[in-house]
């Protein structure tokens, strides 16, 4: 089976900046997977060069196994882009709007019952026939998607869907998604909220300065790097740190201390036993796992 | 062919006019009637253009095409760049549709505009002055391939401003001087050497002479060399606005 994307060594620059420096991989049919980045790392570029928005400068990338310069016409009817910044067309009312995206991909008539079906989902029965100018700004976002969904595309990109969204709204559109993501479309989400990546992604890129900084399953990368953090709370202050562990402090207050654990080497016993050796009076701990921010944050060295 | 996609298109710029159609329609007609009741009123007097065809007569065929032309390039134009500054050209850039669907669907929207206006503008000349149809197959041409190059060169014109004054000048320093420097108000023949052998140079003078040539079956030039003129322009024009939007120029990065 094809892959439902394949990007293979893109590069784009503009001028004397390079956007994207060779960058590859592909994303199965049916993943939901999250693309993320600092600002300017070349997130919105490469989708923008996925949706025919923007040329690569050299390299290839394919949408259900369509060449997107080559066979235009086959990637956009299986790609649906919702755009980072929320634009409309202030002539026209909702239902207007998504009768005319139809009509782009080909699709008449027939098709109503899908709009129908859309303006349901996403709660904007009551707007349907509502100019786009008198819209809120969640209101457009939520026609954004359903505008992206109109032709029914296989593949589903969200460029920052949930940007500047409040958390209501943000819960329904994952909520509606998800739904999708069921139904069997590939999801390709880029998103600043991390903590919305760790909750939906299967697979996650990280890009940084125009290249793939990582790539892989979100436990993957979660288990990777840093490790957890261990918390230590003493009867009294500890007067001096074993020598074998103070390259692994993060650090000390009062009576806590927190050890940085690598996960492949590090045990737990082994520090609680050292600690103890030490004249140590352990009366509380507790661990904390690693999240897709500490990990994020060490790929791309704190940029965000 | 994305037949439907052209089609959608196509109908999406004709109800965006049609929605403001005092600003789009009436308006231009408005103003022609006055060119004709004011340029009529003080120039009336004059020596007849052609044998036996008042001023005001010689005036109304000038004023349409003037009026199409204007409104043509108008259309196609101010849509694209109202599309690219709100930012909204992204939701057609995202649909299958070719450059030549892409192309002539706004050159048909801005047509359909021009005919319209132009029509508009003849019924209503019509109440104040009487003109003969010496050929209206000549009319119908002109107007159709006059407004065809000028939809396309408010593509192109469209395409390439960034910002709406960068619109406002294209349209004011070239497309308003060579109209009204086009034979509109007067003959050709009646300008200095110098200014005549400039308006032969000038496209549309060649779109006014030969729409007046249907009306009257009299003209400056010969209406064949008028349809030369106008058909390789459009060819000309046609052709480098569907190599801009091919290309992406300034829409796709």
């Amino acid at each position: 089976m094809t892959a439902a994307i394949e990007i293979n060594a893109v590069h784009k620059q503009y001028g004397a900046t390079q956007a994207l420096r060779g960058v590859s991989f592909s994303i199965a049919r049916g993943e939901f997977f999250g693309l993320l980045g600092p600002n300017g790392a070349g997130k919105s570029t490469l989708i923008n060069i996925l949706a025919g928005l923007t040329r690569a400068t050299s390299g290839t990338a394919r949408v259900a196994g369509h060449d997107v310069v080559g066979e235009f016409a086959s990637t956009r009817r299986a790609l649906g882009v919702v755009p980072q910044e929320l634009v409309f067309d202030p002539f026209f009312s909702v239902r207007e709007v998504l009768r005319i995206q139809a009509g782009y991909f080909g699709l008449g008539a027939e098709n109503d019952p899908w709009i129908d079906e859309l303006i349901d989902a996403l709660m904007l029965t009551d707007k349907a026939g509502a100019n786009m100018r008198s819209l809120s700004g969640g209101m457009k976002r939520r026609v954004l998607v359903a505008q992206a969904l109109v032709h029914k595309p296989e593949v589903v990109v969200l460029d920052e869907p949930t940007a500047g969204v409040d958390v209501e709204l943000r819960k329904s559109l994952w909520a509606f998604i998800q739904r999708l993501h069921r139904d069997g479309h590939t999801i390709v989400l880029t998103t600043h909220y991390l903590e919305e990546a760790e909750q939906l992604c299967d697979r996650i890129a990280i890009l940084n300065h125009g290249q793939l900084a990582a790539l892989d399953s979100k436990p993957a990368l979660l288990a990777r790097g840093l490790g957890k953090v261990l918390a230590i709370t003493t009867a009294a202050p500890l007067a001096v740190v074993p020598e074998a562990l103070r390259a692994k402090v993060k650090s000390r207050k009062g009576n806590t201390i927190e050890f940085e654990l690598d996960i492949a080497r590090d045990s737990i016993g082994d520090i609680l036993e050292a600690l103890r050796a030490a004249g140590a009076v352990i009366t509380d701990l507790h661990t904390q796992e690693p999240d897709l921010e500490d990990i994020f944050l060490q790929i791309t060295h704190g940029e965000k | 062919m994305n037949t439907r996609g052209l089609y959608t298109l196509f109908y999406k710029e004709l109800l965006r006019f049609y929605k403001v159609a005092l600003q789009t329609l009436l308006a231009p007609v408005l103003t022609a009637l006055l060119y004709l009741l004011v340029f009529a009123q003080v120039l009336e007097q004059r020596a007849e253009a052609f044998p036996g065809v008042s001023y005001s007569a010689f005036l109304v065929p000038g004023l349409v095409m003037m009026s199409m032309i204007q409104n043509a390039f108008a259309n196609s134009s101010s849509s694209l760049i109202q599309s690219k500054v709100t930012g909204n050209l992204i939701f057609v850039l995202l649909a299958p549709l070719s450059a030549f669907e892409f192309l002539l669907a706004f050159v048909l929207a801005a047509m359909v505009r021009a005919l319209l206006v132009g029509l508009g503008v003849c019924l209503v000349a019509l109440v104040f002055v009487p003109v003969p149809l010496h050929n209206a197959g000549y009319v119908l041409l002109f107007a159709v391939l006059a407004s065809a190059a000028l939809g396309a060169l408010g593509v192109i014109a469209g395409i390439w401003a960034d910002k709406f004054d960068q619109l406002a000048g294209f349209q004011n320093f070239i497309i308003l001087p060579l109209s009204f420097l086009s034979g509109v108000f007067y003959s050709i023949h009646s300008l200095p050497g110098f200014w005549l052998t400039l308006s032969h140079l000038n496209p549309f003078f060649y779109m006014i002479d030969g729409f007046r040539y249907g009306f009257f079956g009299a003209a400056d030039v010969s209406p064949a060399l008028s349809l030369a003129v106008v058909a390789l322009f459009l060819a000309a024009i046609g052709a480098l606005a569907l190599a801009l939007v091919a290309r992406g120029y300034k829409i796709r990065n």
